[in-house]
Parts: structure tokens; sequence; C-alpha cells
């Protein structure tokens, strides 16, 4: 079978590679089957995130009506190496009343854990990094480290603009984090596990030839999605919910007192957590490496996830083309008055769906069940004045 | 068991180095400038810093912190329940039952911290 070859051409060459340390101990192949998945990862997410920063700014710029980087190489995608040799060149400032250590360490854990978050995410078929049972436990348990590593960087710097920052990003993201812990569980229920590999396998099969088993076909699955996205959002601290690094009013947050490629590790961390959040996604709800429909099986499952990804990628990038910043308060309100009940409603409305069978029944009842608390949740919340009639004045 | 967390120790080694590594690229081959107290003074839109780095902040953030507390550990218990949930659901309903009336428990006490105004950030 060809498309299998192609399928699995990673797989191979992994393999013939290791197959020169053949007769070498065990965990000696071990090691370095680890070592070429780990900087197999790296190569593969630096590159795209060298690719996604020159193709935001091209993108905004087109929204813009204006062009982006078109100077450096072909298309301006020379880009983003021109910014790396700046970042590596440039002066790196510590200023006199920073905590040096702490004001250190921050940049260099924020990137090592939005690289660590990448790897239990499966690219492909038989291509997940490190295949731990705990897959989904491990990411979040890693993702809520980037938390500490932003307190890190506002308390280090010893400035207002940092501290301020440093506190609205960690108000809004451990807000966040509730609602999308909660909406992987209905998944976690539905496939009885915590890991990704069997998560990616429980939504294998079409219906009727041209409906994947996707957890977002089913009304708990959708809502769970938006419900993922938007923390997602919201934990990658993307516009329209970038307050702690809001320009206009406290500098640049967190980041404030960091210069050169200190900077530019925290903006890596920022994009390769994106990619991280965005993989998740698409591992949990839009059915990982499965192509969505049945006669399009053979383009390689790593292709389909990517695809996946990048328009996932693209909708983060069109969103901070569209909307304006959220204020503080708003964004808690939402998380805690709205997300975090229609999360919970996600976990029940999962709970029917699989009990009533998992068919047409258990679809349509699980919608009901999501429609109800959404209208509920709607009249409940509506804050809206009743509007005054407007009076005009004209100058006489 | 544990040589399968082998992988996430190596990436933990690679990723810290490969962060820390590139850092010191940028030391070395970073311009090195003239320091001055007003440079290595705390960035404050050019003006000069006034009182402490560290200003005071509104009680609601720790507030947010505790109830944050709160729902992680109560997710914390959920995760086994989500995971035994399609086996267990098979023999009886009421596992579904026992964690409505959890949660159900779990929302008087959020309706409770909403009503004292936890959240209200204007006041």
């Amino acid at each position: 079978m060809s498309g299998d070859v192609v399928d699995q051409i990673f797989i191979r060459a992994k393999q013939w590679l290791l197959s020169w340390l053949a007769g070498a101990p065990d965990w000696i192949i071990q090691i370095t089957s680890s070592l070429l998945n780990i900087f197999a990862l790296l190569g593969v997410f630096l590159t795209l995130f060298a690719l996604i920063s020159v193709l935001e700014r091209k993108i905004l710029g087109r929204m813009q009506n204006r062009y982006g980087p078109n100077r450096v190489g072909p298309f301006g995608l020379f880009q983003p190496i021109a910014d790396g040799i700046k970042m590596l060149i440039k002066e790196d400032i510590v200023p006199a009343r920073a905590d040096k250590i702490v004001h250190f360490l921050a940049p260099i854990l924020i990137a090592a854990t939005a690289i660590l978050a990448l790897g239990v995410i499966p690219y492909g078929r038989n291509m997940t990094p490190f295949a731990i049972d705990g897959g989904i436990l491990f990411f979040f348990a890693v993702g809520s480290t980037t938390e500490l590593a932003v307190f890190m960087a506002g308390w280090g710097s010893n400035n207002k603009f940092s501290m301020l920052g440093a506190m609205r990003a960690i108000a809004q993201m451990v807000s966040y984090e509730l609602p999308l812990i909660i909406t992987t569980l209905p998944v976690v229920m539905v496939a009885g596990a915590l890991s990704p590999d069997v998560i990616v396998t429980a939504q294998a099969g079409y219906s009727f030839g041209f409906v994947p088993h996707w957890f977002v076909t089913t009304p708990w699955g959708a809502a769970a999605f938006v419900l993922f996205f938007v923390s997602g959002l919201v934990e990658s601290n993307r516009t329209p919910f970038d307050v702690p690094e809001g320009e206009s009013e406290i500098v640049a947050g967190h980041m404030t007192e960091y210069s050169g490629f200190k900077y530019a590790t925290f903006f890596m961390a920022e994009y390769i957590g994106m990619f991280a959040i965005s993989g998740l996604a698409v591992t949990l709800f839009l059915g990982g490496w499965h192509a969505p429909v049945r006669v399009l099986q053979f383009i390689p499952s790593y292709i389909w996830f990517f695809a996946k990804l990048s328009a996932l990628l693209f909708v983060y990038i069109w969103l901070r083309g569209t909307l304006p910043r959220t204020r503080i308060d708003h964004i808690m309100n939402f998380a805690w008055k709205f997300m975090l009940p229609m999360a919970f409603t996600c976990i029940f409305a999962a709970a029917v769906w699989h009990y009533m069978g998992r068919g047409l029944a258990g679809w349509l009842c699980s919608l009901a069940v999501i429609g109800i608390v959404y209208i509920a949740l709607s009249i409940l919340l509506d804050t809206r004045k009743r509007f005054a009639t407007r009076t005009y004045r004209f100058a006489e | 068991m544990l040589r399968e967390y082998l992988p996430v120790l190596l990436q933990i080694i690679v990723a810290i180095g490969f962060a820390a590594s590139v850092l010191l690229v940028s030391v070395l081959a970073g311009k090195t400038g003239t320091r001055s107290a007003l440079k290595d003074s705390p960035y404050e839109c050019g003006m000069v810093p006034q009182g402490a780095g560290q200003p005071r902040f509104s009680v609601k953030f720790y507030l947010v912190a505790m109830l944050f507390i709160l729902f992680d550990l109560e997710i914390v218990f959920m995760y086994p329940w989500a995971v035994v949930y399609k086996e267990a659901v098979a023999q009886s309903s009421s596992i579904f039952w026992s964690m409505l009336s959890f949660i159900t428990i779990l929302m008087v006490g959020y309706v409770y911290a909403l009503k004292k105004g936890v959240l209200d950030f204007k006041k």
C-alpha cells in the first residue's frame, strides 16, 4: 500500500536511523529514540513559530488593508530570521532593583513548559512523542506552570507595570483554566481514558460515510469545543483577552522589563503555548489526525492534523484582526458566570448522550440540556439597562 | 511504568537546555552598552520611578484565586470519576446521580460567593 508508506514515512525514517544502533543496549536505543522525537518536535514547532509569526503579520496587514512584511526574502518570508538576529544582538538590560535570579529564570521556565506541553499530542498515526497514560492530566499540569512563570516575571521585575500585568494575567488565566479543564472532562468520560491516543481512536469512523465521529459533531462536543477554544484564547493571552500586556495601558505587562532575546523567549512561549492548546483542541474535539470524510483517508494523517491546527491558528489571527480588547471585569464575569456553568452542563449533556445510547435520541436530549441551560443563563445574566429615550441636543 | 516517563524527563532537560542556551547565546552575541543609574531604573514611561516597585492590590484578586483553588480541587475529584464513568454507568446510573448531587452542593457555595460580590470588580 503506497498510502501507508507515506503515512508512516517518519516512523520508517526513525526506525532506519535506529537500525544503525542495532546491538546497542536497550536503554541507549530508547534514549536515542526519545531524543529523535524531541528534536523533531522542536524543529517542527520552531519552524512553525517562525512561519506563523510572519504569516500573522501578513494576514493582519491584509485585514487592515496594507501589505505587512514583504521586504526580507521572497514574500517577506525571511523576516523571522532577521527578527531573530536582531533580538540576539540586542543589549540585555536587567534593572538594578530587579530580583536577578527570578528575573532570569522566568523566561526559561515559560519556554520550557510551553515546549514540554507539546509532547503528549498525537500528531499522526503512531506519532505521539511520548505516549503516557495520563497525557491530558500531564498537559494541564505542565500548562499551569505558565502562570507561575508569568508571576515570576512580574514579581522579579520589581516594576509596577510588570506586577499589574502579572496579576491580571494570573487572574484571568486561573479563571479560564477551570472551563478549559472541565470541558475536557466530557471527552474523557466518553472515551474512558486520559490518554490522547485513546481519545483520537475513539473518534474514528464515519456515519453515512461522510459525517465523521468527531466529538465536535455532538451538541455537547460543539459546546465544549467553543468553550475550550475561548479558554485557550485567554490562556495564551491573545486578543481580545490580552489585557495582561495591553500596550496602551501597562506598556507590555509582565514583559516590560525584558529586553533582547528574553523578550523574544516570552513571545515564543506564547506562540508555542497557542500551538499546544490548539493541538489539544484538535485532538479532543476535531478528531485528531483522522480525515474529515472517508474518501480523503489516503492523505497522510499528519497532514490532516496540521491542516486542522492551521485552521485554528488562522481563527486566532482572524480574531486578533477583528475584536477590540475586553475589559478585565468583563473577562472575569464571563468566565465565572457563564463559562463555568456551561462547562458543567457539557459534562451532564455528555453523560445523558452516553446514557441514551449515543444515537439520535441522545443527540437531541443533550442538545435540549445545553439549550435549556444556555437560555436560562442568558436570561439570568442579562444586565443590559433598558435604554432611555435618546435626547438630541443641537447647536442653535 | 517508569520507563514510560523517561522521554518526559529527557524532554524537560532538552527544553530547559534549549531555553538556557538561547539566552546564553544572546548574552554572548548581545551588545554591551554603558550602564548608568538612570538606565538601570525600573521603566515607568521615562518618568523617575515613584514609590515601591510592587503596589497594593485589590483583595478581589485573592478571592478569585481562592475560588479557583476550590474548583480546581473539585476537578481533581472529577477526573477519576470521568475515567470510570463509561464502565460504571453500564451497571447502574448511581454514578451519574452522585456526581450531580456533588456539583449541586458545590453550586450552592458558588452562588453564595457570587451573591457576596466576589466578582464585583467595581466596588
